[in-house]
């Protein structure tokens, strides 16, 4: 138990910002018209591809096998998730954008 | 000097992303928000593969394979999302979802293997020959909780998005199985119960996390698979906070503060977006968490209607319509699934022609993902003017002649006002029985995803036209021209 306490002391910093984050984004989503709901979905599904950050990470120090293979097939997935997500919200607001024409 | 740089690049990716969300809140602004944090994406992504520095101040290698893997993803991605119909839309962004999900539990399999390995390594050196350590207790308990959770959503979330892609593409069907809230429960309690001795040392688990592994996978799969189809954006909205919270432990794990960033936000975002849509369905999020909705919804205690049914031929429908002064189309799930959004403005149009108002009315849970009918619409160059919401449209259809229901079912079902023990009593509806006439398109008299029959297919005003809707809207829009 003083463990897990102490750990919380030690990251303190980080629950500050977890707090903060968490408020937030509840804002930041509140307002949204629900005609926006699919683009922003998948636009923070996009902005959750920041896991590939801890791919690159494991892949740069990867130096068995084990972990080359998993990194490298972790950097694709994450890749796929930032791209795809990126292009597919792109695709879904050009929707958007031609009919306030 | 390069670690404060990359520090700075990741405060911008991080405010990037917030300003991005911010920015897709609003229909002018979103794909400039979309775009800003396309670009703080990339530049964290550049910036840790060129500045990082690991504790020992090495830097990162293996470049050509993250290179590699990041070309590879970058073509598969781009291919995916520029090829898919949007119709399939809400299974794109449900494969993406799993694809993070499935990234943030390889990171916590490596880092577990790697962090366990140094560990013995250590106690190698210190006690000579002795070599039979046990790994996991010796690693920090604040770590093996990130990595262990990590590892947990991240699996629910790959395998529950995956089902979830499956179902919509029509590739699985629903599947309930007995029991199945009780397995389900059992199973998470039995989940976070080896989590839990393994982490805090209380029962040796032979290989723990690859258990873990399997049975999050597992619980993932039967997550998904009761809930019907209609249900899925809840599903999907839901596994993509899971994700969010994923790439945050990931964060943690890292001192990362852009992933704990990115990751925190799209996971309060993603939960505040799973509950509105849950009220906009009047369900609860727990009935969603434990699986108990879909396909088998009981309905049981719902009152059984009574009365008879008329038809409409299609040819009395176009005249009926062709004579009307005010038409409301309400699309619904049916439409997207017949994929009939491009028939659909194209009857607008012809209907247009005769000097008839046409607009559509949208309820906010209409489609597969709420926002989804607008978006099928707009692709199918329907003004947006013409696209009103629920609250709008209500008072309106005591002045329209006709209502055209293509494929909706319980967003238009007078039970959810006047029948208590209807599951989807409270739930706010298009009350289009104070038009005129009431057209329904409809496949057969099957229930919608309720599971609930509609009293409003047995309103003296209503007409029913039985048909795939895309078939039946051309045929209407054949029936219009020649007319």
């Amino acid at each position: 138990m003083e463990q897990v306490l102490a750990f919380i002391s030690k990251h303190q910093e980080m629950i500050y910002l977890v707090a903060l984050m968490i408020v937030l984004g509840i804002e930041l989503i509140e307002k949204v018209p629900s005609v926006l709901h699919t683009p922003l979905m998948s636009g923070a599904n996009a902005i959750h591809g920041v896991v590939i950050i801890g791919a690159i990470i494991i892949m740069g120090q990867a130096d068995d096998v084990y972990a080359k293979v998993l990194g490298f097939i972790a950097v694709i997935l994450g890749t796929l998730n930032v791209v795809g997500g990126f292009v597919v919200t792109d695709r879904m607001l050009d929707m958007f954008k031609k009919k306030k024409k | 000097m390069q670690q404060y740089i990359l520090d700075i690049i990741y405060v911008i990716g991080a405010l990037s992303f917030v300003f991005g969300i911010k920015l897709l809140g609003k229909p002018e602004s979103a794909k400039r928000g979309n775009f800003i944090a396309a670009v703080g994406m990339t530049i964290s992504v550049f910036g840790t593969i060129f500045l990082y520095h690991t504790e020992d101040g090495a830097h990162l290698k293996n470049l050509e394979w993250i290179f590699g893997g990041i070309l590879i993803g970058s073509v598969i991605g781009t291919m995916m999302a520029k090829r898919v119909q949007m119709t399939q839309m809400p299974q794109m962004v449900s494969f993406f979802n799993g694809m993070g999900g499935a990234c943030a539990a390889l990171i916590s399999l490596v880092e577990f293997h790697h962090s366990s390995e140094g560990v013995s390594m250590a106690a190698l050196n210190s006690l000579g020959e002795s070599v039979t350590i046990s790994v996991v207790p010796t690693m920090e308990i604040g770590k093996a909780i990130v990595i262990y959770l990590g590892l947990i959503i991240g699996s629910i979330s790959f395998a529950g998005s995956m089902i979830a892609y499956l179902k919509l593409d029509e590739k699985l069907k629903d599947k309930v199985l007995p029991l199945q809230q009780v397995v389900n429960v059992g199973l998470l309690a039995v989940i976070l119960g080896i989590a839990a001795c393994t982490i805090f040392e209380w029962v040796e688990i032979p290989y723990a996390l690859y258990v873990l592994l399997g049975m999050s996978l597992l619980y993932g799969v039967l997550f998904v698979m009761p809930i019907g189809g209609a249900d899925m954006p809840v599903v999907i909205s839901l596994l993509n906070s899971f994700t969010g919270v994923a790439a945050a432990f990931g964060g943690f794990l890292y001192d990362n503060k852009v992933m704990l960033f990115g990751g925190i936000l799209v996971g309060s975002a993603g939960t505040l977006l799973t509950v509105l849509m849950c009220n906009a369905m009047n369900r609860s999020l727990v009935n969603v968490l434990i699986g108990n909705f879909g396909g088998g919804a009981k309905g049981g205690d719902a009152r059984v209607i009574t009365g008879t049914i008329k038809e409409i031929t299609k040819s009395d429908a176009a005249s009926l319509m062709k004579y009307s002064k005010k038409v409301v189309i309400v699309p619904g799930y049916g439409l997207a699934v017949a994929q009939a959004q491009h028939i659909c403005h194209e009857l607008e149009q012809q209907l247009e022609a005769n000097d008839v108002e046409v607009k559509y009315a949208i309820h906010p849970v209409a489609g597969r993902m709420p926002g989804h009918m607008n978006v099928l619409l707009a692709e199918s160059n329907v003004s947006y003017e013409k696209l009103v919401e629920m609250d709008e449209i209500n008072p309106e259809f005591r002045t329209t002649d006709v209502v055209l229901v293509v494929g909706a079912n319980d967003v238009v079902n007078p039970a959810a006002l006047n029948d208590p023990a209807s599951p989807i009593y409270g739930m706010p509806i298009l009350h289009v029985d104070d038009a005129a006439t009431v057209i329904v398109m409809k496949r057969s008299m099957k229930a919608g995803y309720a599971g609930i029959e509609n009293e409003l297919f047995y309103n003296p005003k209503t007409r029913m036209l039985f048909g795939d809707a895309k078939k039946s809207l051309t045929e209407l829009v054949s029936e219009l021209k020649n007319a």
